[in-house]
């Protein structure tokens, strides 16, 4: 039976994502290193600094189009089950191998729980990401990739919005350990490859304002599936 | 039991998303309106409720929730689970994959088109035209992919209706209130799904509820 293939290493966020919920339920997997920068109808010019389209239609091309029709990175192959959309794709390894390894990250066995999961999930994508994203792209991933200097109006702007959700977070773990409640979830583990990359810019100091902000990414990066794959996530200029 | 409690108003897109699928699971809930002219949105009762101080809001018994698409997931999965597919590893994930792809692609787009042309009037501004043709265009490219989708299947995770179809339905009908509904025109399949999701009755109560005079 072939192992499960992840187009995309864990150098790209959105497939680190994925990449340590395999890790989590400890299963064979192989990764697949994407050439982005050989998009096959787009040329070098199309990546551009413009962080909208870099991310939602310019994004690293997994060229094809069969399993990933957006061109974007990561997709997962299973078998016969193709999949796209970093998020879904780790929901569907948490719930497939989640209960042979003991692993369960969704608590889809409780309706309340489930629900909190789901809730803290969608508050990384719709509150989280894209207060953190400007920042990581900004600071670590254009100078990377594209050679240019942060757009600090950017991130001086993404910061002010990022303290305010911090804010939220640290009432939040104020009262829980976890996000989602005093179980370690998906919600937890969803926030890991932003906030890696967060912080090793030079705006880490960030989170020292929120002491159990700050207890919480310890403790995440605690992890043996975290620190797996955060060593394989270095993006130097 | 008592109904659940849905907080937030009708105008609100997010808000109407959660009604399309709690209508459609056959849900018992109410709707409680949340005055945004009165702050009652930055009220230390709804905060409680939701801490962005945003709507929709979700009470079921002592589960409080928020977040529009983790309120329809709930609703699916306690009153009509097969709108998920969670007895099926492969369709569940399919499932999954076309709801991130509505909020990610689809509403990511379709959004700022909604908050220039009806939100900003109402609130004294003027639309900016170069954001909404921007956003036409990422569009446009979105719905080339759904098109190809839905030339291969009936609905977007298959051949079943499921929650990824229903999460289109309330920022869709806002779509068709502006004046950019003829971008479906090009998309055949697109154009053809979404009559067949304006005849079910959970999305003609979420276009009764958006009417301005309800």
């Amino acid at each position: 039976m072939a192992p499960v293939t992840v187009f995309g290493s864990a150098v790209f966020a959105n497939a680190a994502r994925v990449l340590v919920c395999l890790e989590e339920v400890g299963i064979e997997y192989e990764v697949v290193e994407v050439d982005y920068m050989a998009k096959e109808h787009k040329g070098p010019e199309h990546l551009s600094r413009n962080f909208d389209l870099w991310m939602l239609m310019d994004g690293p091309w997994c060229g094809d189009v069969s399993l990933q029709p957006f061109g974007q990175i990561p997709a997962l192959q299973d078998g016969d089950v193709m999949l796209f959309e970093s998020r879904a794709i780790s929901k569907y390894v948490l719930r497939k191998y989640g209960k042979a390894s003991n692993v369960d990250l969704l608590r889809e066995g409780n309706a309340e729980e489930a629900a909190l999961v789901d809730v803290w999930t969608e508050v990384e994508a719709h509150h989280y990401f894209p207060a953190i994203a400007p920042i990581v792209y900004e600071c670590v991933v254009f100078p990377a990739r594209l050679g240019m200097q942060p757009n600090q109006k950017v991130v001086n702007e993404s910061l002010e919005k990022l303290g305010k959700v911090l804010e939220i977070y640290e009432a939040r773990l104020s009262k829980s350990k976890y996000l989602a409640g005093d179980f370690f979830s998906f919600a937890d583990l969803t926030h890991f490859p932003y906030t890696y990359y967060f912080m090793k810019t030079t705006h880490a100091s960030l989170l020292d304002k929120f002491p159990h902000v700050k207890a919480w990414w310890e403790d995440l990066m605690s992890r043996p599936s975290t620190k797996k794959h955060g060593a394989g996530m270095f993006l130097e200029p | 039991m008592a109904p659940m409690k849905l907080y937030g108003a009708t105008l609100s897109w997010n808000v109407t998303r959660c009604v399309a699928a709690l209508e459609e699971a056959g849900a018992d809930y109410e709707i409680v309106p949340i005055n945004f002219g009165t702050g009652e949105h930055k009220s230390p009762e709804h905060l409680a409720r939701n801490p962005f101080g945003q709507v929709p809001a979700l009470q079921d018994g002592d589960l409080v929730i928020f977040e529009s698409r983790a309120i329809c997931k709930y609703a699916c999965r306690k009153n009509k689970p097969e709108l998920l597919k969670e007895g099926d590893l492969k369709e569940a994930a399919i499932v999954d994959v076309w709801v991130e792809v509505e909020a990610h692609q689809y509403t990511s787009a379709l959004s700022p088109i909604l908050f220039e042309v009806l939100i900003k009037p109402m609130l004294g501004g003027t639309c900016d035209q170069k954001v909404v043709d921007e956003n036409l265009e990422k569009l446009k490219k979105v719905l080339e992919v759904y098109e190809a989708r839905l030339s291969k299947s009936k609905y977007l995770a298959g051949d079943y209706i499921s929650l990824a179809d229903l999460n289109h339905a309330s920022v869709t009908l806002c779509l068709f209130a502006t004046p950019y509904a003829s971008v479906f025109d090009a998309y055949p399949h697109v154009k053809a799904w979404w009559s067949g999701l304006m005849a079910r009755p959970s999305v003609q109560k979420v276009a009764a509820l958006m009417k301005p005079s309800a």
